[in-house]
């Protein structure tokens, strides 16, 4: 048991500190300290200049321009992007399909993908859910048929993340209509340029612009773009949504959060013993997530997950929703100043205070639902 | 930064484990020892010596071990695990503590060499009726008439205190702020009871009771005072970690064979769903004990402090949470003096009420949320 860093993660500490307060641009860690939405060039461009010094794709394989760490390395590299407002990798390219190529994919996929994927010259939109699959993903529908040399893609695919942003999909589609749900299934990558296929914008409570209808209309897809065994699309996607869950919490842009908004309001809550304790609720809490990201990743030695990692997605969703609350009964009546100019007298914070709660109600939906999460707990570590 | 134990910390484990597991694992023992006073098992108690666990916190001058935060947390785990009723918490980690950290080398000798030996149990009399988890005396006040000091007063509810061999007593001194004080147990009034976890506390009765010094004579130590019970706080944390990881596994395992409506309980998701709730606290609050006492070893009272009120507060909301529904996914049962769940839970709650609940400490750190920006746990 140590508390302290050794000499050489505090060096280590110290370098990606450095690296991520001099080297990312500034503006665009304005952008992310202030919570307001970055543009595609933005996030290309932050993953670009972490790219080029081998920071973007960490954990996949050295070989594919991942790194030889420790899990408390990239625990430290991972908190102090969050610390610096460094916008995180693109979880599409770096956390999803880049470790799904790497591990199922032929060397001709992976030499086509992997360098533009690490690089963000490739943006990936994540083609999973479909109107009636959500948690019970294998109901998906969306089929591919054979045809000569290609696939042909007809269906529906919905809640794509950044869709319009979007140069490919990787999507599970059903290959096999016969088989039992989750064996007739497989997964393709598409080019969104494809003829026949369609990105339609879905508005959010917010207002906001980020997800999309993708459609499917007799696309034309190579053969060879498919990854993996042919209907060995469920494991390939339960490879990629175990990664998913794993991902740490957001527990330092949670912590920044309420930093900056402790900073911003001290006049609100000063005199406020009730919202005071709010605060100083919230940072025990966050602090107990914090430790257990930090328990999580010195106890993972054999690479294998410590179990108490599910507990991560589940409280770090909770706790970036409460302060997201707390954020707005701050701001108070002048949270409803959300569509007001530049020439309101309100702050900025106060006024993206609204929308930001409702968009983050998504937390606890998305990655695996809330309840799902309890399940996997109940299931697979509880024996229930 | 790493959160794993070392061979020797898991040896001492291993031994904890088989000496309270072969004592309390079957709960009717525990029921059973805590029937009469004096409330534990004194051949445990001894066992215990000989194995050194009631020296462990003292340095070897002194008569112990001379371990650190981390061993004494062990043994605080295991014996919440089982609930064992000996007063290690109050007797050898608080009263023992305090003796250590303020009395002369002679005292310190005298004192915990009989401590660590089982041959004298201690008790500290602080609490006083109307008054409670303050680092000071005020109702209990102590008089000097050259070299003679004198106590006046009650202190209520003292832990274990009709059993005491040895008191240490804290209070108000003639010129302000508080002092500690050695009675010998028989010469105060003593009324003893059982708590609602099943041990023992007592009204202890001073009137011109003679009274020796700890440390020197009429010095105000309120700041030790204070520290010890940060110490004990996140020693006490420990031990409820070790009860609520004995909650869980019990729940989970009564919900898998348990049949109604012709299915084992763990079919209906109203109830593995909480059991999930239940396993996120109590990784949670792991996370954060093994932190604080972490922070102990390192040192600093003020970063001891600030620990003792953090891990307090998630020990008291995970332990109320993990508590309850304990019961509750029980059923009836666990309502049962027979059964361990629901004493295990009064533990839980005795625990709590030691040396704060969630509220008085989440009251002190709300007070200081604008003094700094943000926690660093690492800095
Ligand atoms: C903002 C946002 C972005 C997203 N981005 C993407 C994306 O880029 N790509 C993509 O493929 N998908 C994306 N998703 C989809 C997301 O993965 C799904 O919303 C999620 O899987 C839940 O599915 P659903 O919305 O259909 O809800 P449902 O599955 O219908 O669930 C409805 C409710 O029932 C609960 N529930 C479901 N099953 C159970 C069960 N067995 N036991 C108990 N409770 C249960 C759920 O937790 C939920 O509370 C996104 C979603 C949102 C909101």
């Amino acid at each position: 048991m140590q508390l302290a860093l050794s000499d050489e993660e505090r060096a280590f500490r110290d370098e990606m500190r450095e690296f991520f307060t001099t080297k990312v641009d500034e503006d665009i860690r304005r952008t992310v300290a202030e919570g307001r939405e970055l543009t595609k060039d933005q996030i290309v461009e932050a993953q670009r200049t972490l790219n080029a010094a081998g920071l973007a794709v960490p954990r996949w394989p050295v070989e594919w321009g991942g790194q030889d760490w420790t899990e408390i390395q990239f625990h430290i590299w991972h908190e102090e992007m969050e610390r610096a407002c460094v916008p995180t990798p693109l979880a599409f390219n770096a956390g999803m399909i880049g470790p799904v190529i790497a591990q199922f994919g032929t060397e001709e996929q992976k030499k086509e993908f992997l360098p533009k994927t690490a690089n963000l010259d490739i943006f990936w939109s994540q083609g999973f859910s479909e109107p009636d699959a959500g948690s019970d993903l294998a109901g998906l529908r969306t089929t591919a048929v054979r045809d000569g040399d290609d696939w042909v893609v007809n269906g529906q695919k919905t809640w794509t993340t950044l869709g319009q942003y979007g140069d490919w999909i990787f999507t599970l589609v059903r290959t096999d209509p016969d088989a039992k749900k989750q064996a007739g299934i497989s997964m393709l990558l598409i080019d969104m340029t494809s003829e026949g296929l369609e990105v339609r914008p879905i508005q959010l409570i917010d207002g906001g612009h980020e997800v999309n209808e993708v459609w499917f209309d007799n696309v034309r897809v190579p053969g060879e773009n498919l990854v993996g065994e042919l209907n060995g699309g469920w494991g390939i996607a339960k490879f990629l949504l175990g990664n998913e869950r794993v991902g740490v919490a957001p527990s330092g842009i949670t912590k920044r959060v309420i930093a900056r908004i402790k900073g911003l309001a001290e006049d609100r809550f000063a005199d406020d013993p009730l919202l005071r304790a709010r605060i100083a609720q919230l940072e025990n809490e966050l602090l107990a997530l914090e430790l257990t990201t930090m328990r999580v990743a010195a106890n993972s030695l054999d690479g294998k997950p410590h179990p108490a990692s599910s507990v991560l997605k589940l409280k770090g969703s909770e706790l970036q929703q409460a302060v997201s609350e707390l954020v707005l009964d701050l701001a108070g009546p002048a949270g409803l100043g959300s569509g007001a100019g530049d020439d309101s007298d309100l702050t900025e914070w106060e006024r993206a205070a609204g929308p930001i709660y409702l968009n983050l109600r998504k937390a606890s939906i998305y990655g695996g639902s809330n309840e799902v999460q309890r399940q996997i707990i109940s299931r697979n570590i509880l024996g229930l | 930064m790493d959160f794993l134990y070392d061979d020797e910390q898991d040896a001492l484990r291993e031994a904890t484990r088989g000496l309270v597991g072969k004592a309390y694992s079957d709960y009717e023992n525990r029921r059973q020892a805590v029937k009469d006073d004096p409330g534990f098992d004194e051949q445990q108690w001894a066992r215990m010596a000989e194995m050194g666990l009631l020296g462990l916190p003292f340095s070897e001058e002194d008569g112990g071990v001379g371990a650190g935060p981390v061993e004494i947390g062990i043994v605080c785990q295991e014996l919440g695990r089982v609930i064992a009723p000996e007063p290690y918490l109050t007797s050898v980690v608080l009263a023992g503590g305090l003796v250590s950290a303020v009395g002369t080398a002679e005292q310190r000798q005298e004192v915990l060499g009989a401590l660590s030996a089982g041959e004298s149990v201690l008790a500290f009399a602080h609490d006083e009726p109307g008054r409670g988890w303050t680092a000071g005396a005020e109702k209990v006040t102590a008089a000097q008439d050259g070299d003679a000091w004198t106590l006046t007063g009650v202190k209520e509810p003292v832990p274990h205190g009709a059993r005491a061999d040895v008191l240490v007593v804290s209070a108000a001194l003639p010129g302000g702020g508080t002092g500690l004080f050695l009675v010998e147990g028989a010469t105060a009034e003593r009324t003893g009871y059982p708590t609602y976890d099943g041990t023992r506390a007592a009204k202890v009765s001073f009137d011109g009771t003679a009274a020796t010094p700890l440390g020197g004579p009429g010095v105000d130590v309120t700041a030790s005072i204070s520290t010890v019970q940060d110490i004990t706080r996140v020693m006490a944390a420990n031990q409820a970690l070790g009860a609520m990881q004995f909650l869980l596994p019990t729940t989970t395992e009564y919900l898998r064979n348990r049949k109604q409506f012709g299915v084992p309980l763990s079919t209906f998701q109203a109830l593995t769903f909480r059991a999930a709730d239940m396993y996120v606290s109590l990784e949670l609050t792991h996370s954060m004990v093994d932190w604080a006492t972490m922070v102990v070893a390192k040192g600093d009272p003020v970063e001891v402090a600030d620990a003792a009120r953090r891990v307090s507060l998630q020990v008291s909301t995970a332990g109320r949470h993990v508590g309850q529904e304990a019961i509750q996914l029980h059923g009836g049962i666990a309502m049962t003096m027979e059964y361990s769940v629901g004493m295990v839970m009064a533990h839980l709650t005795a625990l709590d009420h030691l040396l704060g609940d969630g509220g008085h400490h989440l009251r002190e750190l709300a007070g200081a949320v604008t003094t700094y920006e943000a926690l660093d746990p690492l800095a």
